[in-house]
């Protein structure tokens, strides 16, 4: 093996194949770019996932006096229903993690405290908020189990889910990632399109030396060496900068500009660009080399 | 050295004549052998075969002990190495100088650099082209470009060196020069073949002469001429 000799024909190969070259570098850096980015968007989903389903509650309002549900046909909560309801949370532990009673003084305090700054504040009174139980649940997803025991009873006048409405949320973006990888693999598909034409090229252009290397009795790995080796830095430089990018969207997007805004969420962190990075290099080289080998095996027969 | 053993050879694209019909024919060690008959005999068909760049459609090619066919696709480079190649269109890079030319025979099947700077000149010596190293093929005569093809065929001294109509593209005291420089490589122990069209080369050389006919052998004569008629 002769690295100065390959080295100098995949120089050679790449000069005069440059805007064919360039062109793979290009879509394979977009591509790859989408690629990345959805992966990120999904990592974010699941940071947000762990930081906010972490946070979230069950609530359980109690009937008061207006309170309109069939439930509460029997008007405001009497005290032993009251009691049952949280001997009967009790009962249910450990996924019932926590439980804190908000009574109708502290959610008008808690009321207050969210929209201080909203006229709104002034229209409602003490009576208009209900006393209600928080659940923290040890699994949040286990919802069922809590609503399927309390929904319904009498002195209940509805239990609520933060998670399902969180989990809309998430949905969305999770629906957002999912196009974003939809065309991200078409994209792909389109760069392993680009590879395959571009190898025909190159194998159709160097025919002559492809043709006298086949007479003096080279391999067939050394007549493809040059090629895969080309494809292979085409598609390694374009993930570099879908790298690049990706860290700069990391560095500058996420950190100087998004987390510093929305405080109450958490970001994903180096540790998951740390895992996309490398994949994504795999990605496109992998793709490139087997792009590139499947083509030349059939241009470059012995 | 080489044996077609009945070999028909028929290709996809015209399989209304065979291009070579039942071809049975030896080639011992050292021979030096014509290949002649008109446009479209066989003779480059033949030339392949030996190569393996075609497959018989029937019958069976030994080369250097080997039957082609039983030859697995990636024997076939160790075998092409022990076999040189010239053809009548020289077949050499444009952009490399002669020394590359040559050395890039040596360098495509992993030879180290300290044996190309020592057997390029040595070849070069034998084939006369000492002092044009430097040169591109654009800066040399046609008598010249096919020494420096005949130097990258024989750089690898094979056993067997394939020549298909070398001297079809250059005038008559060229080829002469071409055809000394061959029977030297002859007598350096290397078996050769080739096909021509010359019949003054032919005449002169006085060497085996295999004609083909539409694909048949129609004469194989030691110490041969041209043709009986011309
Ligand atoms: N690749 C091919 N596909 C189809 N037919 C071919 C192919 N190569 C040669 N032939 C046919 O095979 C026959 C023999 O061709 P070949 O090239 O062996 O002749 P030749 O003796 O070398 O002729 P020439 O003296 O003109 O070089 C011809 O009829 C030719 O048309
Ligand atoms: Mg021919």
């Amino acid at each position: 093996m002769r690295a100065t000799f390959v080295a100098s024909e995949v120089g050679t190969g790449l000069r005069r194949n440059l805007t064919m070259t360039l062109a793979v570098i290009i879509t394979v850096a977009v591509s790859l770019g989408l690629f990345g980015a959805s992966l990120l968007v999904r990592a974010q989903v699941s940071t947000m996932k762990d930081f906010w389903y972490d946070k979230v509650e069950v609530s359980i309002f109690l009937c008061s006096k207006g309170s309109d549900t069939p439930s509460c046909a029997g008007g405001a909560v009497t005290n032993a229903q009251r009691d049952q309801i949280e001997a009967d949370l009790e009962s249910l532990r450990p996924l019932v993690e926590d439980i804190y009673y908000e009574s109708k003084a502290e959610a008008y305090a808690r009321f207050q405290e969210q929209f201080k700054n909203s006229p709104i504040v002034d229209n409602v009174t003490e009576n208009a908020l209900p006393e209600s139980f928080r659940v923290k649940l040890s699994d949040p997803t286990k919802y069922d189990v809590v609503a399927s025991a309390f929904a319904g009873r009498p002195g209940i006048e509805q239990v609520n889910d933060q998670r399902q409405i969180l989990d809309k949320f998430f949905r969305l973006l999770g629906g957002l990632q999912l196009i974003a990888l939809l065309i991200a693999m078409s994209m792909l598909i389109v760069t392993v399109l680009l590879i395959v034409n571009t190898m025909r090229v190159a194998a159709f252009s160097r025919r002559r030396e492809t043709s006298i290397m086949r007479l003096v009795g080279a391999s067939n790995f050394y007549i493809q060496l040059p090629f895969l080796l080309e494809a292979a830095l085409a598609a390694g430089l374009g993930a570099l900068l879908a790298i690049g990018t990706l860290i700069a969207s990391k560095a500058i997007l996420i950190d100087q500009v998004l987390a510093p805004s929305f405080q109450f969420t958490a970001f994903v962190g180096w540790d998951a660009v740390a895992g996309i990075a490398p994949l994504m290099l795999l990605t496109g080289v992998g793709l490139a080399g087997l792009a590139a080998f499947f083509t030349l095996r059939k241009y470059l027969r012995v | 050295m080489i044996l077609f053993d009945h070999v028909t050879k028929v290709y996809a694209s015209s399989q209304a004549r065979p291009a070579l019909d039942d071809v049975s024919l030896e080639i011992e060690k050292g021979e030096f052998i014509f290949l002649v008959g008109p446009s479209g005999s066989g003779k480059s068909t033949f030339l392949r075969l030996v190569l393996r760049e075609e497959r018989p459609t029937r019958g069976q090619v030994w080369v250097l002990g080997k039957e082609l066919n039983r030859l697995s696709n990636w024997k076939i480079p160790a075998m092409r190495r022990q076999i040189g190649t010239v053809f009548q269109d020289f077949r050499l890079l444009p952009n490399k100088t002669v020394f590359e030319n040559v050395a890039f025979a040596l360098e495509v099947i992993g030879k180290p650099s300290s044996h190309i700077k020592k057997v390029v000149p040595e070849v070069l010596e034998v084939v006369g082209l000492e002092g044009k190293e430097g040169r591109r093929p654009d800066e040399l005569s046609g008598g010249e470009q096919q020494r420096v093809a005949i130097a990258r065929a024989f750089v690898n001294r094979p056993m067997l060196l394939i020549a298909d109509e070398p001297t079809g593209n250059l005038d008559p005291g060229t080829s002469i020069g071409i055809m000394k420089l061959l029977d030297r490589i002859n007598k350096l122990g290397t078996t050769v073949v080739m096909s021509t069209h010359d019949s003054q080369i032919v005449d002169q050389m006085r060497r085996r002469v295999i004609e083909l006919e539409a694909g048949h052998v129609v004469r194989d004569q030691s110490r041969g001429v041209y043709g009986y008629a011309r």
